[in-house]
């Protein structure tokens, strides 16, 4: 448990890319092969199941620390994170470590000890966790508390890891990524299943990681020739993947989460599709082919795809209101041979014909648009938020598709968010890297003579000027809820936003997709912010 | 009327006619430490700890200033007045108020932990007892400083082997002075920013011991700049002045750093929570030493550590102050921290 929580508490200071994968190679090169294990899986999000939940977590530490339950909450909101209060809360006993210092145990064994408490009986968990928690020291009690909350927030990419992989077993970045990404069961596999050469032909699932681009930020005009450019929309979905392979249907989204089960509208395509193909691709809400159609079909806005997230069972109403489909970008893999080091031009090519061909209606092909100069592709792009679209798709047609984010060859060209002027008028404490802060914060606009909040927004300043909010916050509380402190309606900020939708579930009647604070806009007084009015005039332009 | 009074100009004893800390200008102030929230500017004459004299005279000017020592009773008005060390930092102290049989004792901010330099912390028995709560709840709970120190030395000395500078964001008075007999075990030569010096000079021209520290100026030989241990405010994180020493490491001294949202949110290389401050036991520690009926408790997390008190036997009260917390990047607008670069 050493090694790891060294690890994490490394990981949490440093905030320079090289220290982590250097940080993650040394881990991968002393720890043990079944932590290793573990590791991988824990930092791309596969935590084992939660053993305790938090209230009896809480309850065992106040036992412990002899506390009232209101300080737990106190501290709690002040830390940000509840793994780490109770590392803090509960007492330390160095010499008593010390004296166990030579016979810690390993990580797999509290995985493996957790997984095996799960079905047991809530003493034998408690006996379990309290015991754990006095034969370790704080840091190893923080990580080991992780295990149970889950979520290890501690900046590492899947791209910092597949690295330091990569470096630790000198094998390929993309062939690492490849083998991690995917189906395994960390309690069942070992490091060299994992890792090593010939595993992984068995998993059929097994997808390939998404070629992410970076934002545009010169003009077009610096690409060059726009001949050399293959442009098409960029959709407002999931990204996903979709894989068939030996019978078998796959559906993938970003986030590695395996979410065939969510859409039964993909479900023929196991029939319908050749065995051995992976298509990149967008999860959508597409309105149903009329019959014969050949046009594109506008895609219905991102709102009403939201409506399946997060849910398991999709019901009937779900189903008509909110049709999945999917909007294919790329060829990666056909007949079962992966295409991905081929140009653009040539997946493309191929990918047309394949669609021309098959003309199922759980797939459309995406449109590439056709532009003379860089300049007509800016007047194109003012058409963004009619397509329900958020820009352009640039990408350069030798490319090959790379794993992650990468520069040069694939670009997105956004369109500028909306905006609107908000009086800030609540405020509650962060988590996470801004614990203790005031940094999330309620914005209001005025309806008639009244103030009316509409969102919520908590990143886009600088952490100079979130210092700044949480010292006015400080000052200029009215009331108290809980944690939520009611305050001077004086704030005025500008924030942007990637979309509108009608809600019910808000007192405003509408909400925003990706609000953020665009800039503090101390030139302005809270009587020159927008009005319930302009946001209901958005909401007819582009909340359709 | 009790012997103190909670004003909007600070704490004011009416019989003795003078403020404690006051945050506005008044004519006598009894100051129980340096630092700039409490020791304020344009009060008609101060009295304060003789080690307190040089730093305020450094701070804030020359002015009326009396001295006296620790258990040294002097009156005013007819009020008993005593100081006693507070061990937040040099020359701290809890001030000592008796009137007519009522004994009232103002803390200042106070650690009971001994930093080798401030002074054994005296827990003194008083009917009424101001505190600080800078570090009111028991997530804080602080290591030895030894523990802190050999941290710290070796982070300094990982540093060195890599060869990087060493830069330690300290509060220019307290902090800074604390952190040289630590730095001077593992270097030969300390340099200090401006800020720390115009400090650290104060006090060594009024006697007091402290291991040998170099500025930080533009002539300073370029050679000494490359792995070099540096101490400095937090007001020249992420400035120009930085960048002389790299490559470097920066670590950020501050109780805050307990908690690792708070050391990100410092963006720094390494966190080392030691303080000036009593941690939550500390705090508990004290305020039962003084066996005071009533416990007032200002800065700090003054609601949730006056309701502890209150469901744990004390009769607790919270005061609103207009202190700061001397732990924190908010602190780096200190007076003594602008007079360089
Ligand atoms: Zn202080
Ligand atoms: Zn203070």
């Amino acid at each position: 448990m050493r090694h790891f929580a060294a690890l994490v508490a490394k990981l949490g200071t440093t905030t320079k890319t090289n220290e982590k994968l250097d940080a993650l190679v040394q881990y991968f090169s002393v720890a043990d092969d079944r932590d290793k294990v573990w590791v991988i899986a824990i930092f791309s999000g596969r935590r084992p199941r939660r053993a305790v939940n938090t209230t009896q977590l809480a309850t065992y530490c106040v036992e412990l620390a002899k506390l009232p339950f209101w300080m737990f909450d106190e501290c709690w909101h002040t830390v940000g994170d509840l793994a780490e209060t109770i590392a803090l809360l509960l007492p330390e006993n160095e010499t008593a470590y010390n004296e166990r210092r030579d016979d810690e145990r390993p990580l797999y064994y509290y995985i493996e000890q957790l997984k095996r408490i799960e079905k047991e009986e809530e003493p034998v968990r408690k006996k379990f966790i309290v015991e754990s928690w006095a034969e370790l020291n704080r840091s190893e009690r923080f990580v080991f508390n992780k295990l149970i909350t889950g979520s290890f927030r501690i900046g590492v990419s899947q791209k910092a890891m597949v690295n330091a992989l990569a470096k630790a077993t000198s094998a390929e970045a993309s062939v690492i990524a490849h083998r991690i990404s995917g189906n395994w069961d960390p309690g069942t596999i070992t490091f060299d299943e994992l890792t090593g050469d010939e595993a992984h032909a068995t998993d059929l699932s097994k997808p390939y990681p998404f070629y992410l681009a970076y934002a545009l930020e010169d003009e077009p005009a610096s690409l060059g020739n726009p001949e050399d450019w293959q442009v098409e929309w960029k959709w407002d979905g999931i990204r996903g993947l979709i894989i068939k392979r030996q019978g078998e249907l796959f559906v993938w989204s970003r986030g590695e989460e395996l979410m065939t089960e969510k859409f039964p509208e993909y479900h023929s395509l196991q029939y319908l599709l050749p065995d051995g193909i992976a298509l990149d691709g967008e999860i959508i809400s597409l309105p149903p082919a009329e019959a014969g159609a050949t046009t594109f079909r506008r895609p219905l806005p991102f709102s009403s795809l939201q409506t399946r997230i997060g849910r398991k069972n999709v019901t009937k109403k779900q189903l008509q209101e909110a049709p999945a489909g999917f909007i294919v970008y790329d060829l990666l893999e056909y007949e079962g041979e992966d295409w991905r080091s081929r140009p653009l031009s040539e997946r493309r090519s191929k990918l047309e014909a394949l669609m021309a061909q098959w003309n199922y209606t759980a797939l459309e092909l995406s449109p590439v648009v056709r532009f003379e100069d860089w300049e007509e592709l800016k007047t194109l792009r003012e058409q963004s938020r009619e397509m329900n679209a958020e820009g352009f798709m640039i990408k350069k047609r030798s490319s090959i598709y790379q794993v992650g984010r990468k520069r040069g060859d694939w670009w997105k060209w956004k369109i500028d968010p909306l905006t609107i002027d908000a009086v800030m008028i609540y405020a509650q404490k962060g988590a996470g890297r801004r614990s203790g802060l005031y940094t999330d914060y309620t914005f209001a606009v005025w309806d008639g003579d009244k103030l009316v909040p509409f969102t919520k927004a908590y990143s886009g300043l600088t952490d100079k000027e979130f210092a700044q909010v949480d010292a006015f916050v400080k000052r200029n509380s009215l009331e108290k809820f809980g944690p939520v402190r009611t305050v001077k309606p004086e704030l005025v900020f500008e924030l942007a936003f990637e979309g509108i939708a009608a809600s019910n579930r808000h007192k405003s009647g509408v909400a925003l997709r990706f609000p953020r604070m665009l800039r503090w806009r101390k030139d302005k007084t809270v009587t020159e912010i927008n009005t319930l009015e302009d946001l209901k005039r958005m909401l007819e332009v582009y909340g359709k | 009327m009790p012997l103190i009074e909670f004003t909007d100009h600070g704490f004011y004893c009416r019989a003795g006619d003078f403020f404690i800390d006051p945050w506005r200008p008044v004519s006598k102030a009894l100051i129980t430490h340096g630092h700039s929230d409490h020791a304020r500017w344009g009060s008609k004459s101060y009295l304060c700890h003789t080690d307190t004299k040089p730093i305020l005279e450094t701070r804030l000017g020359p002015g009326h200033y009396e001295t006296v020592g620790y258990n040294e009773p002097i009156s005013i008005n007819g009020v008993n007045i005593s100081l006693h060390p507070a061990a937040h930092i040099i020359g701290s102290s809890q001030i000592r108020l008796e009137h007519k049989g009522e004994v009232w004792v103002v803390s200042g901010d106070y650690k009971l932990e001994n930093d080798g330099l401030s002074g054994e912390f005296e827990p003194v028995k008083c009917h009424n007892f101001i505190s600080e709560c800078t570090f009111g709840l028991p997530i804080y709970q602080w290591k030895p400083q030894a523990q802190i120190f050999s941290d710290i030395q070796q982070w300094v000395l990982k540093n060195k082997a890599a060869g990087k500078s060493s830069l330690l964001f300290a509060y220019s008075l307290g902090k800074a002075q604390r952190l040289l007999p630590c730095l001077a075990e593992v270097t030969d030569r300390i340099l200090v920013h401006g800020a720390v010096y115009n400090v650290h000079m104060a006090l060594v021209n009024a006697g007091i011991k402290l291991p040998e520290v170099h500025r930080v100026t533009p002539d300073t030989p370029k050679e000494w700049l490359k792995g070099a241990v540096v101490i400095a405010p937090s007001s020249a994180e992420g400035t120009p002045w930085m960048r002389r020493f790299a490559p470097l490491a920066t670590g950020v001294c501050s109780g805050w750093m307990a908690v690792r949202g708070a050391m990100r949110r410092r963006n720094a290389d390494a966190g080392f929570p030691l303080s000036d401050h009593a941690d939550w036991d500390g705090l508990l520690k004290a305020i039962k030493a003084t066996e005071a009926e009533c416990v007032y408790v200002t800065h700090g997390f003054t609601a949730a550590f006056g309701r502890y008190l209150n469901e744990h036997g004390f009769n607790a009260k919270e005061v609103k102050t207009e202190y700061g917390d001397d732990e924190t990047e908010e602190k780096s607008t200190d007076v003594l921290e602008k007079l360089e670069e």
